[in-house]
């Protein structure tokens, strides 16, 4: 196959693939703005949205902290058993959402082993906490995955520079080995936020799908659809302003590319 | 580490070891009945050989697709380059809607020609669950070979050839074992994802059971009725996903065993 | 600041890096630590730095015992061979690291740093970035980092490993003359000879994991005192029992009851002095260096047959 060949076979798949569809989509959200528009002003929408970026925020703030910790102990630390947690580490990459969701409310829920906090009024399942929990469990190795190959290829100099200078455990930490791991940090954060943004069937099982109260953006748009009676417009429209911010999130992702993350 | 593992331990072992004991409630034969009902026999079919098949498909295509990346060049590559990541980050839910927009029941692909009617739709049929696949699984084996492709010694193919062999050969032969397990980690990941995905097909495919319902979708009804007998399903489907985490760990294994010489 | 290090041992898994390791380095003196790859150099530096521990001995910077203090806590500057530089920061941050983690007022920062960057001559290049530097500019600036804390004791690492031949020359000459100014007791880790006669007051010259002698770079050379040392700072060749250094081989035309009859096979000139490479009746090849001016008024020929005396050989019971 020459190569006008090869290149003709790759775009045309992805037309067909990616490309078609994604330009459909957008084609007939704009054959009915108004009714898009509606469905993403609407106030059940806002407050998915909000929800959305609620959940978010706290999944990346505790797997930023969590996936440097693990990143550190991958590379760094000494104990046995390091080869194992790396590959621990990608098991929310390799199961199904519907287990994930499925999992927490036989935990939580009503004779669930943690139904302590149920009982107790705290609410978990069908409620936010629970939201925010299946949405770590799957954003879990993002930063990590992205840190460890960076902290590796470092080396320790630059870290037992700063020690012979003077500075104590975390000093270095802070003022060396944090700044020059910061790009890896950056494009794992953007990572773990758009799937964070993106996950649906965990957030499904386990939210209750309560409008207004517990949907997030995407099972807003699920809602949408099959509520909808034949007019697409609300999902077409809803999942617009997801998918632009997905867009917003790639195009994140390649101007952070030259700066030294290893795609 | 002591911080990690506690983490680890509340956020995933947790709860996934109350999965496994929730499924052994009925004790084996209890287990062993829900798993071999028609239906759930019927629904883990499907979603193996779906995903086999998209993800061979993501292979060569995924492949060729990456070797076009790095070898060609062509006005506005580094856009194709860029959307390549879009099925990454785009929510599973609105990719189910973008390859209805296309391939649902107003897709515009709608044509007949004398008695040849040719019909894009393709909701409640299978082939939206392969469709759907393969636009979630390509980033994967894509992402996975550039890096291999672009680190490739083009040296080792001048060297086929100035030896006689033709481009085909050259490949088969001298790029394609080099490559391979780049492809192969690709499959891998791609396989797991396809096993478990649910968002970009439920919309689409209609889950009709014994035709177009697939395991995660099955479970994920089932939860709602009978959550004793789900735990049994989510086990099976915890072991699919092992299987396909324990390949993923072999093939980086696999690929860096050279790397400590 | 002398250092003082005792009956030091030092294992990785099964390899013995140091045995039982004692040397004295003199308050102010610039001493070399000269050795093949392997010969622990390297480990027993890093050890008196603190970035190793030792599994058995002690190290005493000035009298006091360190041998337990991290390396935060023993005033010592060290420079890496691979610069270790802090790569998200100036040239100028680099510098004022040590003192800004000591809290220094800024004032006083501001002037060290300046004196130091116009000291190593990288004042221009205060607000770059080291990957826009060169490996020697590099270095400089670790040199300059490692000076700004007033280290009690500076250690390097093989400095000038990393650089290709004309940089080093020049930094060593430049190292030599910045010790003259600053008298800080120096140790230099290096597995160049000529580096370590050229810059260092006194060698200590180290062979797996042991000291083999210690003396000035004079002593060594002339005096050595096992076979070890003898062949490894400067050639020497061996014949028979003894050890013979290039220059202390005569070579004459006739001749005489002590001399080994050899055949010229190639003669090197390196512009003041000449090597004449040798080989004898059976096989063994050695050389003869000798000035220039010797060499023309012996007008050798490749081919010829010539004889060799030594005029001063060494033996080691």
């Amino acid at each position: 196959m020459g190569r006008l060949g090869l290149r003709f076979v790759a775009l045309g798949y992805l037309v067909v693939i990616l490309v078609g569809p994604l330009l459909m989509m957008v084609w007939r959200t704009t054959e009915d703005l108004d009714g898009a528009w509606a469905a993403i002003t609407a106030p059940d929408t806002v407050s998915a949205f909000k929800l959305t970026l609620l959940v978010t925020v706290i999944a990346v703030a505790v797997n930023t902290v969590f996936g440097i910790v693990c990143a550190l102990v991958i590379v760094r630390g000494n104990i046995p058993g390091r080869g194992f947690l790396n590959a621990f580490i990608d098991l929310p990459l390799a199961l199904s959402p519907v287990i994930v969701g499925f999992s927490l409310v036989v935990l939580y829920g009503a004779s669930g082993w943690l139904s302590w906090f149920t009982d107790h009024g705290f609410e978990i399942v069908y409620a936010t906490p629970s939201i925010a929990l299946a949405t770590i469990f799957v954003t879990l190795p993002f930063v990590a995955r992205e840190v460890v190959p960076t902290l590796r290829e470092i080396g320790t100099e630059q870290e037992q520079a700063a020690q012979t200078l003077g500075a104590t455990g975390w000093q270095t930490f802070w003022r060396i080995t944090l700044p020059s791991i910061r790009w890896a940090v950056v494009y794992g954060v953007v990572l773990t936020a758009a799937r964070a943004i993106g996950e649906f069937g965990a957030v499904a099982i386990v939210s209750g799908n309560i409008v207004g109260k517990t949907q997030t953006a995407t099972l807003r748009v699920e809602d949408a659809y099959q509520f909808s009676y034949g007019n697409y417009a609300p999902a077409y429209g809803i999942s617009f302003v997801l998918a632009a911010t997905a867009i917003l999130v790639l195009v994140t992702m390649i101007l952070l590319q030259p700066k030294g993350a290893k795609h | 580490m002591g911080f990690v593992t506690t983490f680890l331990l509340v956020i995933v072992v947790l709860p996934i070891a109350a999965v496994v004991w929730r499924s052994t409630g009925e004790g084996w034969s209890g287990f062993w009945e829900v798993v071999s009902s028609p239906q759930a026999v019927a629904a883990f079919k499907l979603t193996l050989i779906t995903s086999t098949l998209a993800v061979l498909t993501t292979a060569v295509f995924g492949t060729i697709i990456a070797w076009v990346l790095v070898r060609d060049s062509f006005a506005g590559k580094s856009v194709v380059n860029a959307i390549i990541d879009l099925p990454f980050a785009l929510p599973t839910i609105v990719a189910g809607l973008v390859i209805m927009a296309l391939y649902g029941p107003r897709t515009p692909l709608e044509f007949t020609v004398g008695s040849f009617h040719f019909d894009a739709n393709l909701t409640f049929t299978r082939g939206a669950i392969y469709v759907a696949l393969l636009f979630v699984t390509l980033p994967f084996v894509v992402r996975a070979v550039q890096p291999v492709l672009i680190e490739f010694d083009r040296e080792l193919e001048d060297a086929a050839r100035s030896l006689g062999a033709g481009p085909f050969a050259t490949f088969r032969r001298v790029v394609l074992p080099v490559i391979l397990p780049g492809i192969l980690s690709g499959v891998a990941m791609a396989f797991a994802r396809a096993v478990g995905e649910i968002g970009a097909i439920v919309l689409i495919a209609g889950n009709l059971p014994f035709k177009t319902e697939v395991a995660s979708i099955h479970l994920f009804y089932r939860i709602e009725q009978d959550p004793a007998g789900s735990a049994a399903i989510a086990v099976v489907l915890l072991l699919i996903s092992f299987t396909a985490l324990m390949g993923i760990g072999a093939v980086r294994w696999y690929v860096t065993r050279h790397d400590h010489g | 600041m002398s250092i003082s290090i005792r009956h030091v041992t030092k294992r990785f898994d099964d390899f013995l890096a140091l045995d039982d390791v004692s040397v004295e380095v003199g308050s102010g003196s610039l001493t070399a630590l000269l050795g093949p790859s392997g010969s622990g150099k390297s480990t027993l530096l890093r050890i008196v730095a603190g970035l190793e521990t030792a599994d058995a001995g002690s190290v005493s910077i000035d009298g006091v015992d360190v041998t337990g203090r991290p390396p935060q806590k023993r005033g010592v500057g060290f420079v890496f061979q691979h610069y270790a530089a802090f790569k998200h920061m100036t040239v100028h941050d680099n510098v004022a690291f040590g003192l800004r983690i000591r809290k220094r007022p800024k004032a006083e920062i501001e002037e060290r740093v300046s004196r130091l960057l116009q000291l190593v001559q990288l004042d221009r290049f205060a607000k770059r970035f080291p990957s826009q530097l060169s490996g020697g500019q590099r270095q400089r600036m670790g040199l300059a980092r490692a000076l700004a804390i007033d280290p009690s004791v500076l250690l390097l690492d093989e400095p000038f490993g990393a650089l290709d031949a004309r940089v080093r020359a020049e930094l060593r000459e430049w190292l030599r003359r910045l010790h003259e100014e600053t008298h800080t007791t120096t140790v230099i880790v290096t597995h160049d000879q000529d580096e370590a006669m050229e810059v260092a007051d006194e060698v200590a010259v180290m062979s797996q994991g042991r000291i083999e002698q210690v003396g000035t770079p004079r002593e060594v050379y002339e005096r050595p005192e096992n076979e070890f040392v003898m062949t490894f700072v400067g050639q020497a060749h061996r014949i028979g029992d003894a050890f013979v250094r290039p220059h202390d081989l005569e070579v004459t035309l006739e001749p005489n009851g002590a001399t080994r009859e050899v055949m010229v096979e190639r003669i090197v000139h390196f512009g003041f002095s000449v090597r004449i490479d040798l080989v004898d009746a059976e096989g063994e090849r050695l050389s003869v260096e000798t000035t220039r001016d010797d060499a023309e008024l012996l007008e050798l020929e490749t081919g010829q047959i010539i004889y060799v005396e030594a005029a001063r050989q060494t033996m080691f019971t």
